[in-house]
């Protein structure tokens, strides 16, 4: 029962912890324009030219299109493009990381449908049932594979890269060490005790009909089960949240090229900014803690 | 040079933090492939050294005066904590706090930014020009005495620091050497952004403490509000040397070239950087011939700051850039114009185009568009006679980082060029991926010390190797190379360069900007408007 009151205990440290970020990024003042180019829902993004290349271009229709940013996107998030352009003997490492925790998002996805499947009587024995056990375990141990072996090369590169060691602190290698204990413990478990992921399965079930008193079925298991209950519960504390934090990377800040309009959304919200007092120190400014970013904006240097 | 220098050892008293040798540079290529062939690099004097901090690098382009006793060190310490503090408040900073705390919370320390960096290459890999280095200066400070929980935390967190004087004046120094490109964000996989980091620290520095290079605050933003231009010219002046040009250029091209002021109701305000007038008369002259026979019904400005389109503010000051961007509105609203069209300076562009955009709120949002487009408008439309054999010579194009890489102005320079320039070849790389100059955020107005050649050695050094590369099938003595750089800061950074090397001696390079090439194919002007002499 205990374990079953961490992993819920976990998920929703998970949920609050990237909620209560997501929110503390969503309402933050609207910011000066800072974009930098390709921007990938404009029409020119191929070249990263913008719509500030067309004549009066304040009277054109806006164009964005959701495509251009899905393909600016798509590749970023799967298969860390930036990073194979930029940096290829990292790519190496970090895309197996990466794209193996993809796959294991999928593994868990599937694992909670054949839950639920459990749950309605589903015996898993040939058919669509064992179609999808069989998929389940294979997407589990080629995600457990590849991310692992991408979590020790990065761990490897950590303590042998001389470049990086002066940036390594302790919290890198802890993270890399946890999620590569978490990781290997996760293959010696399945692999000793439940190489079909079945009582996975079972435990999965039990979470969703609340069904805490179910046993796991394996001492082995339940402790690699605590481990990656633990494991998501720590990752969106961490810089590791980069994970969600990205998005508003690329849309809030990269990609945000939107004009000030008069009478646009975005206009009542930065005259409410520009009222604000301002406390810089700066002797040029003369700011009094009173005079607000307009009063000084507006204030003659003689 | 010392590889292994740490990010704590900033806070560590030594004579310097690093030094980059000779034979540390990046190679060049012919004809300054042998190290012998690279002009000496004076080292600062006991004199200089005596005057300001001096201990990060060999050079200093600040120029911080010695804290005078253990407690004035002490109030400065303090003056750079609680800006630091102010950085991350919505009040103080709601312009830039959203991509801060982005760029501040999640950099993986990857070192991919690194080779991104032309100054990093450029100093044979030197550690402390990483642009990741200043930035975990700052994230560590930060999370240490800024944070919930740092003093406790930050060590295991983020690595720990220091915070003494050394440290302060040290990153006070570090944030100017980064041209605030931002070629370095554009490689990052989390996109943490390094260039905005160097920036705010920058604006640290200013908003709360004063301090700023004096080239670009005493003598740059505060001089152009304060009598019209950071040139020093008045109104009266820049009439006067105005009028100069328009008989100039009329004895060049073979017609009369008048230069059209403060005319109401007029399509477009025509905003050039002043410098152009004081250092190229050419460049502001080609523009008034190319509009004056295109029919554009434009004008200029005779009001103080709006006749000047710089805007220094944009590298270290908040305020100051709000204050010169609010002018060039007003002198737009007064005489009724459609839009403002900004001449061939890449800052500018930037700064009233994206960056005050979102402070113009309500009738200040006054249409801004770029020369390049309107130029490229112009050209294609066929109201001017070209000949583009009169530009019949290797032509290449500097790109503008803020034009391009930071506006996403690419092609209309391009469309004119391959239209006048039969010889024209791109840079490896250009566009949005190319390299800065190396005068950018300021540099290249500024040469206390010897700063001067750490630009020529180290920032600028990149550019060179380009733009040689670039010509490389035709680099001798007596060619004719036209290096092409819309952007006034980055010409002077480029006459620097070129001159210090002798490129023009030796390769034939000269550059200039673009309304000058579309007026040397001008079949209305007199031939040999572009002249091939050193200037």
């Amino acid at each position: 029962m205990l374990l079953h009151l961490i992993t819920y205990a976990s998920l929703a440290v998970f949920a609050l912890a990237v909620g209560y970020k997501a929110y503390s990024l969503w309402k933050m003042p609207p910011h000066l324009r800072w974009e930098l180019y390709p921007v990938a829902h404009d029409k020119n993004a191929s070249y990263g030219g913008s719509y500030l290349e067309e004549t009066d271009w304040w009277n054109k229709p806006r164009y964005s299109s959701f495509i251009g940013e899905m393909k600016g996107m798509i590749p970023e998030m799967l298969f860390i493009k930036a990073l194979f352009e930029n940096n290829r003997p990292l790519w190496y490492r970090s895309f197996p990381f990466h794209f193996g925790l993809y796959i294991l998002i999928g593994f868990l996805g599937l694992t909670l449908f054949g839950a639920v499947l459990q749950l309605f009587g589903a015996t898993f024995v040939g058919g669509f049932t064992g179609l999808i056990a069989q998929v389940t375990a294979l997407v589990g141990w080629v995600g457990l594979i590849v991310a692992t072996f991408g979590a020790a090369a990065l761990l490897h590169r950590r303590l042998t890269d001389e470049e990086l060691q002066d940036y390594t602190q302790f919290s890198h290698l802890f993270n890399l060490g946890f999620i590569l204990a978490a990781l290997l413990l996760s293959v010696l478990a399945f692999g000793v005790s439940d190489r079909g992921f079945v009582l996975l399965r079972g435990y999965v079930a039990a979470l969703i009909s609340f069904n805490t008193a179910a046993p796991v079925g394996s001492g082995l298991v339940a402790v690699a089960i605590l481990v990656g209950s633990l494991l998501v519960a720590y990752i969106p504390l961490t810089h590791m949240s980069h994970f969600f934090t990205k998005w508003f990377m690329w849309h809030k800040v990269r990609w945000d090229d939107a004009p000030m309009t008069k009478g646009c959304a975005m206009e009542p919200l930065v005259n409410e900014c520009l009222k604000q007092p301002v406390t810089w120190s700066g002797v040029h400014l003369k700011a009094d803690g009173k005079k607000n970013w307009v009063d000084i904006a507006t204030e003659e240097i003689k | 040079m010392n590889r292994r220098i740490r990010v704590e050892d900033i806070s560590k008293i030594s004579e310097q933090l690093t030094h980059v040798a000779k034979e540390d540079l990046m190679p060049l290529p012919p004809p300054y492939d042998k190290p012998e062939t690279w002009p000496d690099w004076p080292a600062l004097t006991d004199k200089q050294k005596a005057q300001a901090e001096y201990t990060l690098d060999d050079t200093i382009a600040i120029g911080i005066p010695h804290p005078k006793s253990k407690e004035e060190e002490d109030e400065l310490v303090r003056k750079f904590l609680s800006g630091l503090e102010k950085l991350f408040q919505a009040q103080n900073n709601w312009g830039f706090l959203q991509p801060l705390k982005l760029s501040m919370d999640h950099c993986a320390k990857c070192h991919t930014c690194s080779d991104a960096c032309h100054i990093y290459e450029a100093s044979g890999r030197n550690p402390v020009y990483r642009p990741a280095y200043r930035s975990e200066v700052l994230r560590r400070l930060y999370n240490k005495y800024v944070k919930s929980g740092g003093k406790l935390l930050s060590a295991w967190r983020s690595g720990d620091i220091e915070l003494n004087w050394t440290t302060v004046a040290r990153l006070a120094e570090l944030s100017y050497r980064c041209n605030l490109c931002r070629r370095c964000a554009q490689t990052c996989p989390v996109g943490v952004d390094n260039g905005l980091i160097a920036h705010e620290i920058r604006k640290l520095f200013h908003q709360e403490m004063g301090i700023a290079a004096k080239e670009i605050d005493e003598k740059g933003a505060e001089l152009q509000l304060k009598v019209g231009s950071s040139t020093g010219m008045s109104p009266e002046v820049v009439r006067d040397n105005m009028d100069f040009i328009d008989e100039d250029m009329s004895e060049k091209v073979g017609f009369k070239v008048q230069t059209r002021w403060d005319v109401k109701g007029a399509d477009v305000l025509l905003i050039h950087n002043a410098g152009e007038i004081m250092a190229w008369p050419e460049n502001p002259g080609a523009f008034h011939v190319i509009l004056q026979q295109a029919g554009i019904n434009y004008t200029l400005s005779s009001d103080a700051v709006a006749y000047d389109g710089i805007n220094y503010g944009l590298w270290y000051d908040d305020f100051l850039l709000a204050k010169v961007a609010l002018k060039h509105i007003q002198a737009a609203k007064k005489l009724g114009v459609k839009k403002i069209v900004i001449g061939e300076c890449g800052h500018a562009h930037k700064a009233l185009t994206v960056i005050a955009d979102r402070i113009l709120t309500g009738d200040l949002n006054v249409p801004r568009e770029s020369s390049m487009v309107m130029l490229r408008d112009i050209v294609m439309s066929g109201k001017l006679k070209l000949d583009p054999s009169r530009n019949n010579f290797p032509v290449t194009l500097h790109d503008p980082c803020n034009m391009v890489r930071l506006m996403g102005i690419v092609e209309p320079q391009r469309e004119i060029l391959r239209k006048i320039a039969p010889m024209f070849r791109e840079m490896t790389p250009h566009g949005v991926d190319n390299y800065c100059c190396g005068g950018g955020s300021g540099f290249a107005i500024m040469t206390p010390y010897n700063f001067g050649h750490w630009r020529y050695n180290i920032s600028g050094r990149k550019k060179l190797q380009q733009v040689l590369n670039a010509f490389g099938d035709n680099c001798k003595p007596g060619a004719q190379n036209y290096l092409c750089a819309p952007c006034s800061n980055c010409k002077g950074q480029l006459r620097d360069i070129l001159f210090h090397y002798g490129a023009f001696e030796k390769c034939g390079i000269l550059y200039g900007g673009l309304v000058e090439l579309i007026v040397n194919a001008m079949t209305d002007a007199k031939p040999g408007f572009i002249e091939w002499e050193w200037h």
